[in-house]
């Protein structure tokens, strides 16, 4: 299973891949493969405030539902429209068209709580 | 719907070949059953489309044999056996006096001092003591015969092309409803064209140990058909678009089928029967709530137990619920007042605190095509 250098996780299996202050979010290939086929995302509003760890949306497969927790405090400045029509894009690519949302980060000195692709890998080989 | 623990937990003769395939394995009903193999979505869509193979033997089997076997089958059950020729098969339910349902189950006729029943797994002991313990004073004799029987089911427009090779029996005039008994790949089954997914296709039964051989000789002819084999995940969707009653989550002891849209298979004028009274009296005032179908109108998936609105008041709570694979769209089932269970009435399913648009549709969500 992938988990791409250069991102950092969460322990609820979020990504955040950061750039210029700025941070795109999505669920890992390990979170979509255990959910199964997603078939809904709930999006939050642009420019909602989200704070870490905290809930910012909610991604449905066919047999369970599953929040989204936030990997970092911050501002909402995009969030991937397509997924209202096409919520299996979480499934066939979870780091690329599969993102969620995108932050403006408030403290990205909150990044250094979060693990890195290694830590991650052992993470979801201890829960398996 | 009862959940055992794991260390309790009962596996089918599959178990290993379940394991080879990939399957994801969860507890159901005291059962270790696969949920999905694939993928829900694409194991749904293989039995719409093509064809697919469940190990469904953790359903249960009841023998009732004997002189007395019709008449206390009669006794037990809301349908009108009376009239089964053998071989043939029959949907019915088993109420309480109070005319709430204790299952519903598939009656098959062998002989006419000879049946077997097909009962929910989670339902299984409850309804062999039910039996017998009216049982007494007729001459029969009833046997849970659930962990000699394996159940496989063959459902999809592809299943009688793929199994009929396989098989010394003619399945083409093999009627919906009916069985043969016959062999498959030199093991001995009972054929019968029944399923749960609204699909052409059969369910088999087998001795337990022949299910093994069974199913991989299925998998090995379904190559050419592109077989899936299909979990129990799959199995709740297919059943749900076809407005198929769970026990557990739509039907229970609490409901009457009267109320559950069952009432085709009461015949309260085939005489005597537990619950007879209590339905009878039902049905002079018609029952104050329905069992629906309802769509949603906006994105959502509606889940058991989310609750029904009308113009935001509670109006009842959903038992089923799923994003429907074939509709592309949140469909499910609930009671409501029998004022708001006409097609076309616009209610509301409340998710995480928002009223999301729904109607009631008519069920099956989607036509039928079982081979009529």
């Amino acid at each position: 299973m992938e988990f791409p250098k250069g991102l950092k996780f969460t322990m609820e299996h979020e990504w955040i891949r950061v750039t210029d202050g700025r941070g795109v979010v999505g669920i890992t290939a390990f979170a979509q493969e255990q959910l199964g086929d997603v078939v809904f995302v709930e999006l939050p509003k642009m420019d909602a405030q989200l704070s870490q760890g905290g809930t910012f949306g909610v991604v449905e497969s066919v047999k369970t539902v599953s929040d989204l927790f936030s990997p970092v405090s911050g501002r909402v400045t995009a969030v991937n429209k397509k997924l209202e029509t096409q919520p299996e894009l979480v499934n066939t690519d979870p780091y690329d068209k599969g993102w969620i949302i995108e932050i403006e980060l408030s403290d990205p000195k909150e990044l250094d709580s979060l693990m890195d692709a290694d830590q991650y890998t052992k993470q979801c080989e201890n829960e398996q | 719907m009862s959940q055992g623990s794991s260390t309790s937990l009962k596996t089918t003769a599959l178990f290993e070949v379940h394991k080879e395939l990939g399957a994801k394995m969860v507890p159901f009903a005291g059962w270790n059953m696969p949920i999905q193999y694939a993928g829900v979505m694409k194991e749904h869509l293989s039995v719409r489309d093509g064809v697919g193979l469940f190990d469904v033997s953790h359903m249960g089997e009841i023998d009732v044999k004997g002189r007395d076997a019709g008449a206390l089958l009669q006794k037990i059950l809301t349908n009108d056996i009376g009239k089964m020729a053998d071989r043939s098969i029959l949907y019915s339910v088993m109420c309480t006096e109070d005319g709430g349902i204790v299952d519903d189950l598939l009656v098959h006729r062998f002989a006419e001092d000879h049946y077997f029943l097909c009962v929910n797994a989670s339902n299984t002991e409850k309804d062999f003591r039910w039996i017998q313990g009216r049982a007494g004073s007729f001459n029969v004799e009833v046997s849970d015969i659930s962990l000699k029987t394996a159940q496989l089911a063959l459902q999809g427009k592809h299943a009688e092309a793929l199994l009929q090779p396989l098989c010394d029996v003619s399945l083409g005039d093999l009627r919906y409803y009916h069985f043969k008994k016959g062999k498959i790949h030199n093991n001995d089954c009972i054929i019968s064209r029944t399923g749960y997914t609204g699909e052409d296709g059969f369910e088999i039964y087998t001795g337990w140990n022949q299910a093994e051989p069974l199913f991989r000789a299925l998998l090995e002819a379904g190559r050419a058909w592109d077989l899936q084999p299909i979990g129990l995940a799959a199995r709740d969707t297919l059943r749900l678009e076809m407005g198929y009653a769970l026990y557990g989550n739509d039907i229970s002891d609490a409901t009457g089928p009267l109320e559950a849209g069952l009432g085709w298979v009461v015949k309260l004028g085939k005489g005597e029967f537990i619950g007879h009274d209590a339905i009878a009296r039902q049905k002079e005032t018609g029952p104050a709530r329905r069992l629906v179908g309802l769509e949603l109108l906006e994105r959502g998936v509606p889940r058991p137990h989310y609750r029904i609105l009308k113009d935001g008041q509670p109006a009842g709570e959903l038992t089923s619920g799923t994003f429907s694979p074939s509709l592309n769209k949140g469909i499910g089932m609930g009671y409501v007042d029998r004022a708001l269970a006409a097609p076309g009435t616009r209610l509301e399913v409340e998710i995480r605190n928002q009223p999301v648009a729904a109607q009631v549709v008519a069920t099956p969500f989607l036509p039928s095509r079982v081979k009529k």
